[in-house]
């Protein structure tokens, strides 16, 4: 079960995650991202203070993206992960090809820097 | 120490695998971050047989046996009677070829095989039974 929250701020569209995001439940995560690039914004902060869980379907949202957004010069950053859900990403390296930061202003501050 | 749990083929059990998991092994001296890596691998092989070998039906079930066979060995079995899928015979695509290609799938066996020691399949009385094994 996951909640997925929006709002905006400064033209930066910030994503909210509560919950666990499993094989029933990436689709709101793939929702929500597709939602926020057709919305025309180039800057995307994922909040994931309150993620608790993510499964490879919640990755493989993630990872779909990455073309995408490099293509459509959209920057997304996410910030606030707990060490094991951090974990999930690094077992494949997947954190690598992300954009990951430990605090809002931090990932704010990528944003900025990015989308210059 | 031997624990059971079975579960219907819907997606939305996959939260009470994940609990049955957690509160079989609290108690045993895994760390949050290894509690986590198998709490992770067992969840990606229970969504893929229910997606794979049984189409979500929840009438159909599957059982998940957890053994603790001794001081952090910890042996996991997936008992079913679907069409048998082994993860073994599975060869993982590059992860930049999955990025490339905007895939959302093909990570789950990557994880379960990074974090499991073991991954072994076994054809007893008409049933399938996946044993994985880890030792931490």
């Amino acid at each position: 079960m996951v909640h997925i929250k929006r709002l905006q701020e400064d033209g930066t569209d910030i994503i909210a995650i509560i919950g666990e995001i499993d094989a029933s439940s990436s689709i709101e995560l793939d929702l929500a991202i597709a939602k926020s690039v057709g919305d025309g914004y180039r800057k995307i902060l994922v909040d994931c203070h309150g993620l608790e869980y993510i499964s490879s379907a919640g990755l493989g949202v993630f990872m779909s993206y990455i073309e995408e957004l490099k293509d459509k010069k959209v920057y997304l950053v996410l910030f606030g992960l707990k060490e094991r859900v951090l974990n999930t990403f690094s077992i494949l390296g997947l954190a690598d090809l992300l954009n990951i930061r430990e605090t809002k202003s931090d990932a704010k501050k990528l944003a900025d820097e990015l989308s210059v | 120490m031997s624990y059971q749990y079975n579960i219907g083929c819907s997606l939305n059990n996959l939260k009470g695998v994940r609990e049955f998991i957690r509160t079989s092994l609290k108690g045993q001296g895994v760390s949050d971050l290894e509690m986590g890596a198998i709490v992770l691998a067992l969840d990606e092989m229970c969504s893929n047989l229910m997606i794979h070998a049984h189409h979500c039906n929840p009438d159909h079930k599957i059982s998940m046996n957890i053994h603790i066979a001794g001081h952090h060995q910890f042996v996991f079995e997936i008992v079913d009677d679907g069409s048998m899928f082994d993860i073994n015979q599975y060869k993982e695509q590059e992860l930049d070829s999955l990025v490339h290609e905007k895939r959302k799938g093909g990570l789950g066996i990557r994880l379960v095989k990074s974090i499991m020691d073991k991954v072994e399949y076994l054809h007893e009385d008409g049933k399938n039974i996946c044993r994985l094994t880890k030792t931490i």
